[in-house]
């Protein structure tokens, strides 16, 4: 069994990163450019990103992949860089890895929709994760975490092609609404039944990320922990964010955040870290409330 | 006051029945059903099921047998997406259900665009969609523009990235009075208030109405910047449509 699964298993709840994409913003990425061109072209925020998170206690970082997928990356011409840009956010990740911390090689969504209801075949999407996923374990990737996916068939997709490719385990992750009749995503899965599928599609991990404030956070890995034997990751945003005078504002602060992260691992987490508006602050801060 | 008996269509009586909760709603819905051509409801049935090849063939022979263009549009098509609007509103259906029935109106549509076109007839109104400048997210938009098209609105889609001067170089040559602007990115919903400023400065913003949405985009927000509606997804989309083009018309005359 990997070590990242061993110290679950024991017992252990462990901590990961903040955003990455708030933090590249605040650090040179321009509204709508490619956060992974800086894994080639700004190598140092990218590891000093990786190193902030580890220096504030996350047990495991994210890699600057999100986005890394052919189906994204050709949007801004980058499409035959795939492995390239996956295996460089994995070693700066690594880089910055103390002895005993993981990287996780971070999927995002690809914006296809798989066939009927856009154009995308499961061969060719199923080729694309496995790409992305050879680029992540060669740059040294300790797990991949899928991640913020609406679409339960385009995860099992990604799962399948990280369980083909390597040995890594497997962390998929969802992103969940609050609708009149409960949390769903998008595509009408709910957490309870997000959670046995994923399971039943082999990720070693499951959870749910973004989306949502934290209380309701709270409530989506509530169901799954009722679903599943899985370990349960949750990266959670800082609330819904708000423009304040033409800035973007995440309302959730660090203790505010910190104090609901107990609640969130009595409610069944194993591994708990932010999403979009998080920062090294807030990751410090669920280190404390959790650890002492 | 008609009754839900009233619709000879079991399908359609059923999914009203189901479905349309809200009492005012349902009485709106059982009207826009009630006494119409027993052929145009198995039309809209088709819709509501999201059987394209059968929505196809029944527009196609509504339309052989002489029932105009404009009567399958409204009492088969468009009644029937009003139904997979609400459907899809109260989370009784989702994104791959409303796509199949888009795909349905859309095989129907085929049939009569040109009938329309050829005969010189408005659309519901026309409206400019585009994801904003920087962003390249187009889900969400595209689900607005195949619900718009499904109650009937003319779209002239920018696809995403869109800048301040697409826009308004699309409304000029499409004199569209209605533009709506979608980001699913925080760091690109400000270009949405700069897409608006872009029209005050070239003296144009009295003659347009901005709806903007996406994930992010809140009812504060879309105030903050100066748009004149907000939709928290398609369904509310469209309505916000109907509206703004209702007020636009009033505000001509």
């Amino acid at each position: 069994m990997s070590k990242l699964l061993e110290r679950i298993a024991a017992g252990e709840t462990l901590i990961s990163d903040g955003a990455t994409g708030t933090y590249l913003q605040a650090n040179g990425l321009e509204a709508g450019g490619c956060p992974e061109e800086f894994n080639l072209l700004h190598p140092e925020v990218v590891q000093q990103m990786a190193r902030d998170y580890f220096d504030a206690g996350s047990d495991m970082v994210e890699t600057n992949s999100f986005g890394g997928s052919r189906y994204m990356l050709k949007k801004y011409d980058y499409g035959d860089r795939v492995e390239e840009f996956n295996r460089l956010g994995a070693e700066h990740a690594r880089a910055a890895a103390p002895e005993g911390r993981f990287v996780l090689g971070s999927i995002g969504p690809t914006g296809e929709f798989l066939e009927p209801n856009g154009t995308a075949t499961e061969d060719v999407m199923h080729e694309v994760f496995v790409e992305q996923v050879r680029g992540l374990a060669a740059g040294g990737a300790d797990a991949v975490c899928i991640e913020t996916m609406i679409d339960f068939d385009e995860t099992a997709l990604a799962i399948r092609a990280v369980k083909e490719t390597t040995e890594l385990p497997v962390i998929a992750t969802m992103t969940f609404d609050k609708g009149p009749r409960g949390y769903f995503t998008m595509m009408g899965l709910t957490p309870q039944a997000a959670a046995e599928k994923l399971t039943e599609a082999g990720a070693d991990v499951v959870g749910s990320n973004c989306g949502v404030g934290i209380e309701q956070m709270i409530e989506i890995i509530t169901a799954m922990r009722n679903a599943t034997d899985k370990p349960i990751l949750t990266h959670v945003n800082a609330g819904i964010p708000r423009i304040e005078k033409g800035v973007v504002v995440y309302p959730h602060t660090p203790d505010h955040m910190a104090e609901q992260m107990i609640r969130m691992v009595e409610a069944g987490a194993n591994i708990v870290g932010g999403c979009c508006g998080t920062s090294p602050k807030h990751v410090r801060a669920f280190v404390q409330a959790i650890r002492g | 006051m008609a009754e839900l008996d009233d619709i000879e269509n079991k399908f359609v009586r059923q999914e009203i029945e189901e479905y349309v909760e809200n009492a005012g709603e349902r009485q709106h819905m059982i009207d826009l059903f009630a006494g119409k051509r027993p052929a145009m409801q198995d039309v809209a049935a088709g819709v509501i099921d999201g059987r394209h090849h059968d929505v196809d063939s029944m527009t196609r022979a509504a339309l052989d047998e002489g029932t105009s263009a404009i009567e399958v549009m409204d009492d088969g098509l468009i009644a029937g997406m009003a139904i997979v609007g609400i459907k899809f509103r109260e989370n009784f259906i989702f994104v791959p259900e409303v796509l199949a029935c888009a795909r349905a109106m859309k095989a129907g549509m085929a049939h009569i665009e040109p009938i329309l076109s050829a005969s010189g007839i408005e659309p519901t109104g026309r409206v400019i969609m585009g994801t904003v400048k920087g962003d390249l997210h187009d889900i969400g938009k595209n689900l607005c523009i195949m619900m718009l098209r499904g109650a009937g609105f003319e779209v002239v889609d920018l696809g995403v990235d869109t800048s301040p001067d697409d826009f308004i170089d699309a409304f000029e040559e499409h004199e569209a009075p209605l533009v709506g602007m979608s980001a699913l990115l925080t760091t690109t919903m400000p270009n949405m208030g700069k897409t608006i400023e872009a029209f005050i400065d070239a003296d144009l913003r009295d003659d347009v109405k901005f709806m903007v949405g996406g994930a992010p985009v809140t009812p504060d927000f879309a105030d903050d910047m100066g748009a004149d509606g907000y939709g928290a997804n398609a369904v509310e989309c469209v309505e916000l449509a109907k509206r703004l083009s209702a007020a636009g018309e009033t505000a001509d005359t």
